[in-house]
């Protein structure tokens, strides 16, 4: 049981706990201990000493918004946008309470009533846009790797190919998300027409520009995981006359797992950047849109809300690239490989 | 008469900058059936280019390759090949590794039964049983080749190539997994052809000695029989004259008439 716990530490990247698991699983505590403050105690110490620099700091700048906010008053944000978003919780309960007693009443008096059901049409919390956010990068990093990952297998197999896409990535890897926009905001007004459409436009502009940034590492690592696939094996495969599709999936996949997640990790890590600043300017209702909303706002606790989108950024960011590495431990072959 | 395995007349060209580049002039070897031919020659002689052609990883430039009456110029489980490297897949277990090779080889003629049977049947064979669920990486560079050496059994091949098979073990290993081959050979008498460099390991197996010049445009310096009675025994055939004079032969080819001009 114990093992099986340090395993699935281990393999999601919380090694930070694995000395306390340790401990109670009956292993000398002293060594452990000792492991236990290098593995928490110095992040900690770090965390502590820039949180009090960043007081110390913050307090010296004073903008047109007031003075920028300590840990303090971002600490108070923080919990100001999470009562916002129980309270508006809150208020959706009691509307559709509300209507669903409503139209109950109407047809007790008569049966024939025609009943309207709307929508909760209230404003979207913190808690509410960090959801659209994570649902467009998703949406947006699951297209680039439908896309990429297929081209990156052939292109790795055959070199002509690669030599002859390879300019093109090229040119286009380094092309900011911001320039993107305003052609993908164009053309999916364009394309995208429909009386009744599933998803906004927004949502559909900051995914595909999410995709096209996020695109490149993926595809580039693709090709190069396998290109650099042992030739041995490949020859195996042709002793046994394996066809094309089958020695995709039985020989070249599973020894390119590990570089196409280094891509992947790379192209989601990607494609979160690129996300916020898509949200800002597309005015899709995510993180972005939150940031852009408080900065336009101008309220004297704006930046320190503003610095709560901050750090949920990055800590999402953090969540994101941890599981991307877990999900690379589970499916590589080669356990013992030190990836960090 | 027709003989079994034909190198025809085989020459290759590799393209390079400065013009087309001949690693093998005119290789001519006849093999017969159940025959354990070694190629030995020195490192760059080419030896493995003939058997990459036989294997058909390689197109002969001029002359061909003839199995049974049949030209073969691609790749095939008929030839199966045994890698210097092992070339097993560090994804699958050795059960799985030697699997693969049954089920593409016979997934359509036999039945789920058959395959286990005839897979476990060649782990047996080369003694790994044991081992069967291990990964790769857990077991020793010796155990490797043997499952190496089980994937091509498995395929059943009219050839088994091996190249420089057990080149990258050390010295106990290699005269264990020698014996094992031996014991193998007696029961299933395939025939085989092996690229070595190693004097003893070509005398102890072979039944004949390809001897190859130095590159390039290498091509047969001289074709050794050995006519040791089977089964051999390594520590009978130590004081064996028959076998010192083999020996003795292959090592005047190698390292007086074609000395490497420069190690």
């Amino acid at each position: 049981m114990n093992d099986k716990l340090i395993y699935f530490l281990e393999i999601t990247g919380l090694n930070w706990f694995v000395p306390l698991a340790k401990i109670a699983g009956g292993e000398p505590v002293g060594f452990q201990f000792q492991q236990l403050v290098k593995m928490i105690g110095l992040p900690l110490v770090a965390m502590l000493a820039f949180l009090f620099f960043w007081h110390l700091a913050a307090a010296k700048v004073d903008t047109s918004l007031g003075q920028l906010p300590g840990p303090v008053q971002v600490w108070e944000q923080a919990k100001v946008l999470n009562e916002e978003h129980q309270a508006e919780r809150q208020r959706e309960t009691d509307f559709y309470q509300r209507q669903e007693q409503r139209n109950a009443d109407k047809l007790a008096k008569n049966p024939e009533a025609e009943i309207k059901v709307r929508d909760f049409n209230g404003r979207p919390t913190f808690i509410d846009q960090i959801w659209t956010s994570l649902f467009t990068v998703f949406v947006g990093f699951l297209l680039a790797s439908l896309i990429a990952i297929p081209i990156g297998i052939v292109s790795g197999l055959s070199q002509n190919l690669y030599n002859a896409i390879n300019p093109l990535i090229q040119i286009f890897k380094p092309v900011s998300p911001l320039a993107w926009l305003p052609i993908v905001t164009m053309v999916v007004s364009a394309v995208y027409v429909s009386a009744d459409p599933m998803f906004s436009k927004s949502f559909i502009t900051s995914a595909i520009t999410v995709m096209l940034c996020s695109l490149w590492p993926t595809l580039i690592n693709t090709a190069v995981g396998v290109s650099s696939i042992d030739r041995d094996l490949l020859n195996v495969g042709k002793v046994l006359r394996l066809g094309y599709f089958t020695t995709v999936w039985k020989i070249v996949i599973p020894s390119s797992i590990p570089m196409i997640f280094t891509g992947l990790r790379i192209s989601l890590g990607i494609g979160w950047m690129v996300l916020i600043a898509a949200e800002m300017l597309a005015q899709n209702p995510g993180l972005g849109k939150f940031v852009w909303d408080e900065f336009q706002n101008g309220s004297s606790n704006s930046l320190s809300r503003i610095m709560v989108a901050v750090l949920a950024i990055g800590l999402i960011g953090f969540a994101l690239d941890r599981i991307m590495l877990t999900l690379q431990k589970f499916f590589s072959y080669d356990k013992t490989a030190n990836i960090r | 008469m027709e003989s079994y395995l034909n190198i025809d007349h085989v020459s290759i060209d590799f393209p390079t900058a400065n013009g087309p580049f001949r690693a093998l002039d005119n290789v001519n070897i006849q093999i017969s059936k159940g025959e354990f031919v070694s190629i030995i020659g020195h490192s760059g002689c080419g030896k493995s280019t003939v058997m990459n052609i036989v294997g058909g990883l390689y197109q002969a430039t001029e002359g061909g390759v003839i199995l049974q009456g049949k030209e073969v110029n691609e790749p095939g489980p008929d030839r199966a090949i045994v890698f210097q490297n092992h070339a097993l897949f560090p994804w699958l277990t050795c059960y799985q590794n030697v699997e693969l090779a049954v089920k593409s080889v016979f997934g359509k003629t036999r039945n789920r039964q058959q395959i286990r049977d005839w897979t476990l049947h060649n782990l047996e064979l080369v003694h790994m049983t044991h081992a069967k669920d291990k990964l790769p990486a857990e077991i020793s560079g010796g155990m490797k080749q043997r499952i190496g050496i089980a994937r091509a059994l498995a395929m059943e091949p009219k050839v088994l190539l091996m190249d420089e098979p057990f080149g990258a073990l050390d010295a106990l290993t290699r005269a264990h997994l020698q014996d094992s081959l031996m014991e193998i050979q007696s029961d299933l008498n395939n025939t085989v052809i092996m690229i070595t460099h190693d004097v003893d390991e070509a005398v102890l197996l072979s039944d004949k000695i390809v001897m190859m010049t130095n590159g390039p445009a290498a091509s047969i310096g001289e074709i050794l029989q050995v006519d040791l009675p089977r089964p051999r025994q390594r520590l009978d055939l130590a004081d064996n004259p028959d076998y010192n004079h083999y020996r003795s032969e292959v090592i005047k080819f190698l390292h007086q008439r074609h000395a490497r001009k420069a190690a």
